[in-house]
């Protein structure tokens, strides 16, 4: 418990730290930072629709951070997020295209193939990595590409909507469509991004009370003694990757029925690379996911806005503002646990040296 | 001494930036500019636009602001912000925004809207269409009247109907000049990116250049920069499309098909400044110099009188209606 709270004692003086490193940045550039502060508040939830987004941004950063902070308990840097996301998303809409009109199964079907398809994904990089020794990085680029390539080829060449030039499938039914809550405008936020907060839920519980969950954990604590506890590696390893496959594949599903309802070619502007940003922040703790997915969506959102509202700056400028804190939260470490004893061994230290 | 000259440079970069404020009371139009994916300095489709909104902000004292969109899901928010602030004309560059502009012109009915390239048929909306096949036969008919191997290429972006449209037209100006002409065709891809590949748009221009290929006609938006070095390696003929390219590398660019996007986004915000604006499909083609070849000095030596008389004439029969050309989205439907 101590050592959690120390955690985040310093997740919370690096994101300040960083806060602070931005104000600085933002004044070098000469804007003031409370002007930039009051825009992405503003932007990301001055209004319903704009909170709307921000909300809508988050879910599928939740996903994809939920997928990377598995891979990384036991030590596998999944990078095939992007790609997994992807399959799911397409296999959602193909689902959705040929299911029966009934939309409760319809949905049903959705759900699962979006979840399968990603499952898949992440089982055959998690293959590669367990059994054939593969490095899951070099293997999860390029099960990206493929699944890329892939997913454009199926969707344009055996369902691409006709009446459109946008390279994208066809419409599932349309009552299959998870319908937007009013309250939130035209943002796409329906009940469908319950999902969000329960898979962190799910993932929490699964560490816990589980004895796979604890087995994942040991994995990644200490490779060695899991071992000679019995534990397989390999196996561990191999179902890190296909939860997270799984995961990120329902991002898809979201997608697809709560918002454009169909399969779009690059509908992701990089929810998976973004996952590992918001994994690493959130300290690869289910509840600091959410938050952190909150932290980074607000940005993304936000960063629409700096467009408008300046004269000058760009959302380019957003992107350095986020690899900021990314920087200053992935160095957390450094801040000592207590400043009193890191003064008094620096007072040591200085009077060594004097002596 | 530096110090003063120094607080001399901070109040003048003060009134620098002061002129860019809006520092008048007087009420003038908005305009704000939804730019694709390609971005402002694309040289081509998203540039034009950008200096057509340039030129209207200097002559007719109109408030403009771009902004670019990095990904589909941006499109919505982007156009949206503007309607909600103050803007009263909003443009959005590219069919990929037709979905978004019917859904937010949708929303907001006292806003007044342009798009460019794709047809929304709303009460406040005013679609930018341009024949591209017109000036793509002339493309066609020019590359065949230089062609000597008997072999023109055509490299377009990415494989949509709007594209067709350009291929359908260029292989009908060709063949009306040397009828058993020889046309390879490729396109960069199918998705978004192959606006923005300008590697693979060079191998594709220097392996069609490779197989005797001697004018290739470029349509792949900012793909087309590769394509052009390409043609300078092999010291052979580019045709740019969209802007003027003919200066981006002087004597390789026959000539640019352009297609005035910058006079559509022009003529639309003065048409709202004198509150003539209105809603349904505006053509831009031939005969209103929508689309056109460019001449200028970079490629007067590649472009004899003769080829140039024989190109009049032909725009001028399609204008006449003596010549048809095959429209894609006719013919294709």
């Amino acid at each position: 418990m101590k050592a959690k709270l120390l955690a985040f004692r310093r997740s919370l003086t690096a994101l300040i730290i960083g806060f602070l490193a931005s104000a600085v940045l933002i004044l070098c550039v000469g804007e003031s930072p409370r002007h930039i502060l009051q825009i992405f508040l503003n932007g990301a939830g001055g209004s319903a629709y704009d909170f709307g987004l921000t909300l809508y941004y988050a879910v599928p950063l939740v996903l994809t951070g939920l997928a990377v902070s598995i891979g990384l308990k036991t030590r596998l840097f999944n990078i095939g997020v992007e790609g997994q996301l992807t399959v799911g998303a397409l296999a959602a809409a193909l689902a959705g295209i040929v299911g029966p009109d009934s939309a409760p199964w319809n949905r049903l079907l959705g759900f699962g193939a979006a979840l399968l398809a990603g499952g898949l994904w992440g089982a055959l990089l998690g293959y590669l990595r367990a059994r054939r020794r593969a490095h899951e990085v070099v293997a999860g680029i390029m099960l990206n590409f493929i699944a890329y390539g892939l997913t454009s080829w199926i969707a344009l060449n055996f369902f691409k909507n006709p009446e459109s030039q946008n390279p994208e499938t066809m419409s599932i039914p349309t009552g299959a469509r998870i319908p937007s809550f009013t309250f939130f405008q035209s943002a796409p936020v329906s009940w469908v991004l319950i999902i969000a907060p329960f898979a962190a839920l799910c993932v929490w519980a699964y560490y816990r009370w589980t004895r796979a969950g604890f087995a994942m954990e040991a994995v990644g604590s200490n490779p060695e003694a899991a071992r000679y506890a019995g534990i397989s590696i390999a196996t561990q390893q191999f179902w890190a990757l296909t939860l997270g496959g799984m995961l990120s594949g329902l991002v898809g599903f979201i997608e697809v029925y709560g918002n454009t309802g169909k399969f779009v070619v690059g509908f992701s502007p990089g929810y998976g690379f973004m996952g590992v940003a918001v994994a690493l922040v959130g300290r690869l703790n289910p509840l600091g996911i959410l938050g952190a997915a909150l932290l980074f969506a607000g940005l993304h959102k936000g960063s629409l806005d700096l467009d408008f509202e300046t004269e000058w700056l760009t959302r380019d400028f957003a992107q350095i503002l986020q690899a900021i804190l990314i920087l200053f939260m992935s160095c957390s470490n450094l801040i000592p646990a207590s400043w009193q004893l890191r003064i008094e061994v620096l007072k040591r230290r200085l009077h060594g040296n004097r002596d | 001494m530096a110090s003063i000259r120094f607080r001399l440079l901070v109040i003048c970069m003060m009134f620098g930036f002061g002129g860019v404020l809006p520092l008048r009371a007087a009420p003038k139009l908005k305009v704000g500019l939804v730019l694709d994916k390609g971005g402002k300095d694309d040289k081509s489709f998203n540039t034009a636009a950008f200096v057509g909104m340039e030129k209207a902000g200097k002559d007719l004292s109109v408030e403009t602001k771009y902004v670019e969109s990095t990904d589909d899901n941006a499109f919505e928010p982007l156009l949206r912000s503007f309607a909600k602030k103050d803007y009263d004309l909003i443009v959005a560059i590219g069919f990929s925004q037709a979905e978004a502009i019917r859904k937010i012109a949708a929303q907001f009915p006292q806003k007044k809207f342009a798009i460019v390239d794709a047809e929304v048929k709303l009460p406040n909306v005013r679609s930018l269409m341009f024949e591209e096949h017109q000036g793509s036969y002339l493309a066609g008919a020019l590359a065949a009247l230089k062609s000597k191997n008997g072999k023109v290429g055509f490299i377009g972006g990415m494989d949509i109907p709007l594209i067709r449209r350009f291929l359908l037209g260029y292989e009908a100006g060709a063949k009306a000049i040397t009828p058993n002409i020889k046309i390879v065709t490729n396109f960069v891809g199918i998705t978004g990116d192959a606006w923005n590949n300008p590697p693979k748009a060079k191998e594709l221009a220097l392996a069609q250049y490779q197989a005797g290929t001697d004018v290739i006609y470029l349509a792949a938006g900012a793909s087309n920069m590769g394509a052009f070095d390409a043609a300078e390696e092999k010291k052979a003929l580019a045709i740019g499309c969209d802007s003027n390219q003919n200066r981006i590398k002087p004597g390789f660019v026959l000539t640019s098909m352009v297609k005035r996007v910058d006079v559509a986004v022009y003529q639309t915000i003065k048409d709202t400044t004198e509150n003539k604006f209105t809603a349904g499909t505006v053509r831009f083609g031939l005969q209103n110099d929508g689309v056109d070849l460019a001449y200028d000095d970079n490629n007067a030596k590649l472009v004899d009188p003769k080829q140039k008389a024989k190109i009049a004439q032909l725009k001028k029969d399609i204008i006449d209606g003596k010549i048809k050309v095959p429209d894609y989205y006719e013919t294709k439907r």
